[in-house]
């Protein structure tokens, strides 16, 4: 139409402005997006960790620390279960299978996973994936172990390696357990998940370490070798929690009841899917704050056009005296000015498209590296096409404001031109 | 039928607001079709306010205003606005050109919003830029140098004739030109009439010349001096 190419011209002859104006939407667009791609991926994240695992049993805690610690490796543990409790239920003839967790060590920052054979033959990610090994074997001797894509990566470790765990689950730690080294033997293949950051080791070997510590501290003067730890009880007395998967999912109530109800020891069992329906609910109000920052930020870059546009409208005034003289109609100023607000809007939703993905190109594998978040560079979903739907409209709504002052004043001033 | 004149006034009164004082009083004035005339102007003689009620853009208190026999104040706005972009073409005193659009762009501008001026170019068998080009060389300014150079590096006087031939594309019936000359000097005033004149006489336009320079009085058929006919606040109402 003849008014929008006025209007490009316009905004071509006043790029440097134009220009300015498009990057503040373009920021704030990809500022928007990239907080919505973020929640909707780390959600997307948190439920594909854990896929098939009917229960998560634990000592007696809040279903969603409980979730957070054993599946998500976030927090610590209130406390442990004993070895004995695992077994009652780990043989109870309504379960298929179990997979016991020790954790509260760690691996230059990583965490150490203490489990037996069954995590690799039962543990299910995103849409019931097992895990893959891309490099050696499951663990097999007492101090051997596997590592998670992203710690291999990260570390530059290969099968052969040896490693020392270090006490306690800080990035820097001082209580090393140096005097029992684990040889890498294997390297998943990545998940996706916060298996990727963990370094695996047998339960065993988690006990091993510890035979010359009591509670949390090494006790001087008492040295137990590796070799002679080898030929100790190595049968571990605690672990951390459980995940339970049961032949027939109709029992999932029976068994959680049982093992709530537990006399010998407080127990909580729960339902992944259900805690992490939880953990939604609590993080929703976080989400909700953001998206409301973040749309704050939109309506802040738009108000910059607002200003900008009024600020140049009286100097705009003989051109629109012009324009008037060669027949264009009040309205025809109108729809010129807020085209150029439209089309500014529009410039910006697709810059701050580029912005993202750029953005999104160029931090994905420190993200991935760094928080175990995989951000894909897919296509704008529904609801990221209806968000920028909605700033091209306010880029228009907001560009109707200049858009019917310029109307007033080619109504006043007619072709009368006032320098 | 004998044609209507080109601009006919009759008993034009013209305030403002109904409170303010009357700034424009003229009992009679008849402009006839192909005439040039010379309207002299002082500042505060009403002379803006007169273009503006021959252009449409403001309506007359009393009185009437028919320009090519169309009585304007029985026109809705946007009728106005057509009628004036479909028969009047406009040069103003200075910075007449839109900075953003090419030289061509500007003179084809009001074939943009006239659909009437635009079919009238198309008739003769040539473009737009076509007709723009032929005019800009009978204005002296064909040079493709001159053309492709951004009009807001155009001297004065090429301005203006870059707005003459806005002015003239699609032959208007009327053109009304504000004090095109005031921003050149002697010599080229002279020469910028005459091209004027020559292209209004080509496309049977009426010109309406306002100015304040009485040395380019006589180069015209009809003077106007509007201060001795705008009577407004000589007599009581």
């Amino acid at each position: 139409m003849a008014i929008l190419s006025l209007a490009l011209k316009s905004l071509v002859n006043r790029r440097f402005t134009a220009g300015l104006i498009v990057l503040s939407i373009a920021l704030s667009v990809a500022l928007l997006l990239g907080v919505e791609r973020v929640r909707v991926e780390s959600r997307n994240s948190f439920a594909n960790t854990i896929s098939g695992t009917d229960l998560v049993v634990g000592a007696r805690s809040g279903a969603i620390n409980l979730l957070l610690y054993s599946v998500f490796r976030i927090g610590d543990a209130t406390n442990n279960i004993s070895w004995k409790s695992y077994q009652h239920f780990a043989r109870n003839p309504l379960v298929a299978w179990t997979i016991p967790i020790s954790l509260g060590d760690s691996h230059k920052g990583f965490r150490v996973l203490g489990t037996n054979q069954d995590y690799f033959r039962h543990y299910r990610y995103a849409h019931k994936h097992p895990l893959h090994l891309r490099e050696g074997r499951p663990f097999q001797d007492v101090y051997e172990a596997v590592l998670g894509y992203q710690v291999a990566k990260k570390l530059h470790y290969r099968v052969g390696q040896k490693i020392v765990i270090a006490h306690g689950a800080g990035m820097t730690s001082f209580a090393l357990h140096a005097d029992k080294p684990f040889t890498v033997v294997g390297i998943l293949d990545p998940t996706g998940t916060p298996v990727d950051r963990s370094v695996h080791v047998p339960l065993e070997g988690i006990e091993a370490i510890h035979k010359d510590w009591i509670k949390g501290r090494h006790v001087p003067g008492l040295h137990i070798s590796a070799q002679q730890a080898r030929k100790m009880d190595l049968t571990p007395k605690l672990i951390t929690a459980f995940l339970v998967g049961l032949k027939s999912r109709i029992a999932t109530f029976r068994v959680q009841t049982e093992i709530n109800d537990y006399r010998k020891e407080p127990l909580s069992a729960i339902l992944p899917g259900v805690a992490l329906q939880q953990l939604w609910d609590l993080m929703s109000i976080a989400e909700h704050a953001l998206l409301v920052v973040t749309a704050l930020v939109v309506a802040v870059g738009l108000v910059g056009m607002l200003t900008v546009m009024l600020a140049g409208l009286n100097e705009r005034r003989r051109e629109m005296a012009i324009l008037r003289s060669v027949g264009a109609r009040p309205a025809h100023i109108m729809l010129l000015i807020t085209g150029e607000s439209l089309l500014l809007s529009l410039v910006g939703v697709v810059m701050g498209l580029l912005l993202l993905y750029t953005t999104l190109a160029l931090a994905q594998p420190y993200v991935e590296s760094h928080y175990g978040l995989y951000l894909p560079l897919g296509m704008p979903s529904t609801r990221e096409g209806i968000m920028l739907g909605l700033v091209a409209v306010a880029g228009l709504l907001i560009g109707l404001i200049p858009g019917y002052r310029a109307y007033r004043y080619s109504l006043a001033d007619g072709m009368s031109i006032r320098i | 039928m004998p044609q209507s004149p080109a601009i006919q006034i009759s008993e034009l009164r013209f305030r403002w607001r109904s409170n303010l004082p009357e700034v424009l009083y003229i009992p009679e004035l008849a402009v006839a079709r192909g005439e040039r005339i010379f309207i002299r102007g002082p500042s505060g003689s009403g002379k803006s306010t007169l273009l503006s009620l021959l252009a449409g853009v403001s309506l007359p208190s009393a009185g009437e205003v028919r320009v090519l026999g169309k009585p304007l104040s029985t026109f809705s706005g946007p009728q106005r606005d057509h009628f004036r972009s479909d028969h009047i073409g406009f040069v103003f005193q200075l910075f007449n050109l839109i900075p953003y659009l090419s030289v061509l762009e500007n003179v084809t501008l009001p074939c943009r919003f006239s659909r009437a001026r635009r079919d009238k170019v198309l008739k003769t068998g040539a473009t737009l830029e076509d007709e723009a080009l032929r005019l800009l060389e009978h204005l002296d300014m064909g040079d493709e140098a001159l053309i492709h150079r951004p009009v807001t590096e155009l001297s004065v006087g090429q301005q203006q004739r870059v707005a003459t031939a806005r002015a003239l594309i699609g032959a208007p019936e009327i053109i009304i030109a504000d004090e095109p000359t005031s921003a050149l000097d002697s010599d080229m005033r002279q020469a910028f009439l005459r091209l004027l004149f020559q292209e209004c006489e080509a496309a049977h336009s009426t010109l309406l010349f306002v100015s304040h320079d009485r040395q380019l009085e006589p180069l015209f058929e009809q003077h106007i001096a509007l201060d001795e006919i705008n009577s407004a606040g000589r007599e009581g109402p």
